[in-house]
């Protein structure tokens, strides 16, 4: 019985993640790299999985050292932390991926300062256990990956013209162009905000600002 | 000539948030005021020119000769923090006033992604000090020149029917969409 509700307690954590606390759609948390690199699936999942990676490998270290951090210098703790993390993926896609690491650019180091990550390093991996912090990182790592591979995948589609090759039209140059990421991202979150009341849950939290989810984190 | 271009690309061509993403956080949180966005953007612009220069001498006098370029991200990082902090403090000590206006951003700059978005850059374009110098400055212009842009146009939209779902975020994003598409009508303006 306890086991069971154990489970479901981490099965919540993971999926709060996917859906609920979205990072992209409903915290809007990591816009950077959300607009910068979805100009196609591949650029989008790998760098959702590079996040995922340094995400989930930073909230469980803090986590495990939540209790020897002295609270004066722990954004600073967490930054070293996430910072050697985001060392290792790119020295991996450089020396792995080169062609990925070259179409991401400097978006690969930027990873340091997504605040998705510094925000559940503080507000949940400095609260919880290893197990619970390693399982909602995993989750918010999955939204991420989901968000960026359904933007990079809308782009891809409208700017090369090519729906997998089947389908073949007019190419939209303006999706893969700045203006088409901020575009396509605004109407997806609308679109979102319009399904989620239709299916009759709760109105969205008010759609965050990051400057309260950053006043947080400091 | 070579700094104007420096600058000129950095603050309109490639503006920094409208081009690059960079510093998107603060773009979206900060610009429903135009005051609010354009004390944001003068902290912003001191503390990446501070940064272009500390972390060009990091990289260049301790990072590059000892052949410890793995430690960048790491080091900047540090670097960046640590000088936000002491702005704030400096700032706190000098000029009260000010320090209440800027309230609450000035811890927040150091997780804008375009100020180490700046020092990145700088480095793996190898530019030399005057030209990093510079470089902080455009970008800080230019990130300031985007936030009122947008303040401006939020504070009319506060008063503009827009559909109940497209309410905050969504109609901040198109309306930055748009703005990109602007500003990239000065693409021509220089080649390269």
């Amino acid at each position: 019985m306890a086991a069971s509700k154990v489970k479901r307690g981490y099965l919540t954590e993971y999926l709060k993640g996917l859906w609920d606390e979205n990072p992209v759609f409903r915290q809007l948390l990591g816009m950077c790299p959300t607009l910068a690199v979805t100009t196609s699936t591949i650029n989008g999942l790998s760098m959702g999985l590079a996040t995922t990676f340094v995400l989930v490998c930073s909230s469980t270290i803090v986590s495990l050292i939540r209790k020897l951090i002295p609270d004066q210098v722990r954004i600073a703790s967490f930054i070293v932390v996430i910072a050697t993390f985001v060392t290792m993926a790119d020295l991996f896609l450089k020396g792995i991926f080169p062609d990925i690491s070259k179409a991401l650019g400097p978006f690969v180091p930027l990873i340091v300062v997504n605040c998705i990550i510094l925000g559940r390093a503080e507000v949940f991996a400095s609260k919880n256990d290893p197990a619970k912090s390693f399982v909602d990182a995993l989750g918010m790592g999955s939204g991420f990956v989901v968000a960026l591979t359904v933007l990079g995948t809308i782009r891809e589609i409208f700017g090369t013209g090519s729906l997998f090759g089947l389908v073949n039209f007019e190419p939209w140059v303006i999706m893969i162009l700045p203006g088409g990421a901020f575009i396509t991202l605004g109407l997806l979150i609308g679109l979102l905000n319009y399904l989620k009341e239709k299916t009759g849950q709760q109105q969205a939290a008010p759609a965050c600002l990051p400057v309260d989810s950053q006043a947080e984190v400091n | 000539m070579d700094l104007l271009l420096i600058f000129i690309s950095a603050a309109i061509v490639n503006n920094f948030v409208l081009s690059m993403f960079l510093g998107i956080c603060p773009f979206l949180g900060v610009s429903n005021k135009l005051e609010k966005a354009l004390s944001m953007g003068l902290a912003t612009t001191f503390v990446m020119v501070l940064a272009a220069m500390v972390t060009w001498l990091i990289n260049n006098l301790i990072l590059v000769p000892f052949g410890l370029p793995f430690l960048q991200y790491v080091s900047f990082i540090i670097v960046i923090a640590s000088l936000v902090q002491f702005v704030e403090m400096f700032i706190k000590k000098t000029s009260p006033a000010l320090y209440r206006s800027l309230g609450i951003f000035l811890p927040l700059i150091t997780t804008n992604c375009a100020i180490l978005g700046l020092a990145l850059l700088a480095a793996l374009r190898e530019y030399n000090f005057l030209q990093s110098v510079t470089f902080g400055l455009a970008a800080g212009v230019g990130f300031t020149l985007a936030l009122c842009i947008m303040a401006g146009i939020r504070e009319e939209l506060d008063l503009a029917p827009v559909p109940e779902h497209f309410k905050g975020a969504p109609i901040t994003l198109i309306i930055a969409g748009l703005l990109a598409l602007a500003f990239m009508g000065f693409a021509g303006l220089i080649s390269g």
